[in-house]
């Protein structure tokens, strides 16, 4: 309520808050400029968040669902000993589905490397199991010491493995996404601290005559933060829009272009990027309600 | 002494006027001031009740602009104490010294303007700053325009007026708020006779109405003309302390 107070106190056509300060030259351009920047910056960093946050969401819950057993045994028991591991898999709480890969599938996946006429008959190719996962997943050492037992030459492979690394990558780029959006909080604020510094000073004159006929700092604080809100609100709006239509407009690739597409907003993720004006008005007040009040302190 | 307290009952603002025995407006004891070389005033003890009327005299550079910086607490003392309506200035925080300013009205010797604004919006500052309704006090300032002889001036912008112009609107300026007490540094500084005593008429009738008045003068012949009309007092700065003048000057 509070807060909501002050937005409507700083919004209200207070004319003659806004008046007891010249208008002023460039340092509102610099504010509406820098915001407007810093804004259209902000809204990629956040869509570079939202994208790799979503991708290690996808990776992990993909990679997770899925698992492969590998069958390597002398050509004899090869047969048995899938048999074997099949009927483990079937009891085995948490598994959907297995399904041993059959001789044309194993070809289509050997395909890539060795060529379509690859004689698999002659060679020792592990036989694959493919094992889908179905509610909180299965228990992978119960899963193993089994299978052990019934199938010794079966080996289960859940992806975690080469997976964990990917989904590390991911997050660390969701990580570096929200620190560059810190960084660029922080940066608008120092350089609004610049500005209103700037202004401060130029219009020292102007707040002593204030401060002569009984203003009190608060209200000439206000006038000044008043100001650099609305600018840096202004600006970031500006921004945020370009921001948003430039990656609204970033061609698609389909399929190929995985993470390169994917790097936008989704659904309500489109509501995100509208926080940032808000956040650059909050930055601007704080910024600018400091800077004042400090140099204010330094007056009689 | 006659003061305006505010007190707050049943969530009401109710102004009310006590009555107060023997308390002074402006007191000044011991007090030194030094700019950072050597002492400017030393010694100084004055106390000036309400509804008092003084002038203050002096070479040019004897210190009076200080002595009324003094007294309205833009200058802290460097030693001694000066208690504004029985406040000490030292204890004073930047909102108590606001609102303080309010209660003087105080022509500057270098009568300062925002010159972004018009005469009427300068002169209307006061009000705008306190959070007042300038709109319900349009006429007051009309009158008080008039009474300056700035009605013309209006829409002007400080810059465009001559130096006695400017000197009047700081007159207006500083009783716009009707303060209690109005201190005048060289108020008739740059204005011709008659606007002089058109002034000083105005500052009579404020004291008349129960305000004390300090105005910092060299012209001597204003003071005459003031004595004649009010019970003034003239203060002298000599010697780097204030004495009570003679009665005749
Ligand atoms: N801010 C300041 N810093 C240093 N010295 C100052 C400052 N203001 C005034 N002085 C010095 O203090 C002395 C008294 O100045 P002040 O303005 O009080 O004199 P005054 O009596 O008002 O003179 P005048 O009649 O010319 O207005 C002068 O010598 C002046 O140079
Ligand atoms: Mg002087």
């Amino acid at each position: 309520m509070n807060a909501l107070a002050a937005i409507r106190s700083l919004l209200r056509t207070d004319l003659k808050v806004g008046r007891v300060v010249p208008p002023a030259g460039y340092t509102a351009r610099l504010t509406i400029f820098t915001s407007g920047a810093m804004a259209f910056l902000a809204v990629f960093a956040l869509a570079l968040s939202l994208a790799t946050g979503r991708l290690a969401d996808r990776w992990g819950a993909e990679l997770a669902r899925t698992a492969t057993v590998r069958i390597s045994a002398p050509a004899g028991q090869v047969e048995a000993q899938t048999q074997a591991a099949l009927r483990v898999l079937e009891t085995t709480p948490g598994i959907a589905r297995s399904r041993a890969l059959d001789r044309e599938e194993e070809q289509a996946l050997l395909e890539p490397w060795f060529g379509p006429d690859l004689p698999l008959e002659g060679l020792p190719v592990p036989r694959l199991i493919e094992v889908i996962e179905e509610g909180e997943g299965y228990d992978r050492d119960g899963l193993r010491l089994r299978l052990q037992a019934e199938a010794p030459g079966a080996v289960l492979d859940d992806h975690t493995r080469w997976r964990a690394p990917l989904i590390r990558a991911a997050d660390r780029l969701r990580l570096l996404g929200l620190a560059a959006l810190l960084l660029i909080a922080a940066a608008t604020a120092a350089m609004i601290t610049l500005a209103a510094q700037a202004a401060l000073a130029a219009n020292s004159q102007v707040i002593r005559v204030l401060r002569l006929v009984g203003a009190r700092d608060v209200y000439i604080a206000h006038a000044f933060v008043r100001r650099f809100t609305l600018r840096a609100l202004a600006g970031a709006a500006g921004g945020t829009l370009a921001g948003m239509l430039a990656i609204a407009l970033l061609p698609r690739a389909g399929a190929e272009g995985g993470f390169l597409t994917g790097l936008g907003f989704q659904g309500a993720h489109w509501l995100w990027p509208l926080c940032i004006p808000v956040l650059a008005a909050i930055v601007a007040l704080l910024a600018t309600r400091v800077a004042a009040f400090r140099s204010l302190g330094e007056l009689t | 002494m006659q003061r305006l307290k505010r007190l707050r009952l049943l969530g009401k603002r109710v102004a009310v006027w006590t009555v107060v025995e023997g308390a002074q407006v402006i007191e000044l004891a011991d007090v030194s001031y030094s700019y950072g070389g050597g002492a400017l005033l030393s010694d100084i003890n004055l106390s000036l009740g309400p509804g008092s009327f003084h002038f203050l005299t002096g070479p040019s550079g004897a210190g009076k602009t200080t002595l009324l910086k003094l007294c309205y607490a833009e200058l802290l003392p460097t030693s001694g104490r000066v208690a504004l309506f029985e406040e000490d200035v030292r204890t004073m925080d930047r909102d108590a010294v606001a609102r303080l300013r309010r209660r003087v009205g105080v022509v500057h010797q270098d009568c300062q303007f925002l010159d972004h604004l018009s005469v009427a919006e300068n002169v209307a500052l006061p009000l705008t700053v306190a959070g007042r309704d300038v709109a319900a006090q349009a006429s007051n300032l009309k009158e008080l325009l008039g009474w300056v002889g700035l009605t013309a001036q209006a829409e002007s912008r400080p810059p465009q007026l001559s130096g006695g112009e400017r000197q009047r609107a700081a007159l207006a300026r500083a009783v716009i708020m009707d303060p209690e007490v109005i201190i005048a540094d060289e108020p008739t500084g740059n204005i011709d006779w008659d606007m002089s005593l058109r002034l000083l008429t105005l500052l009579i009738e404020l004291n008349r109405m129960g305000k004390m008045i300090l105005i910092a003068s060299h012209d001597l012949n204003l003071i005459r003309s003031a004595k004649s009309e009010v019970a003034a007092r003239v203060l002298r700065i000599r010697n780097r302390s204030v004495q009570l003048a003679a009665v005749d000057l």
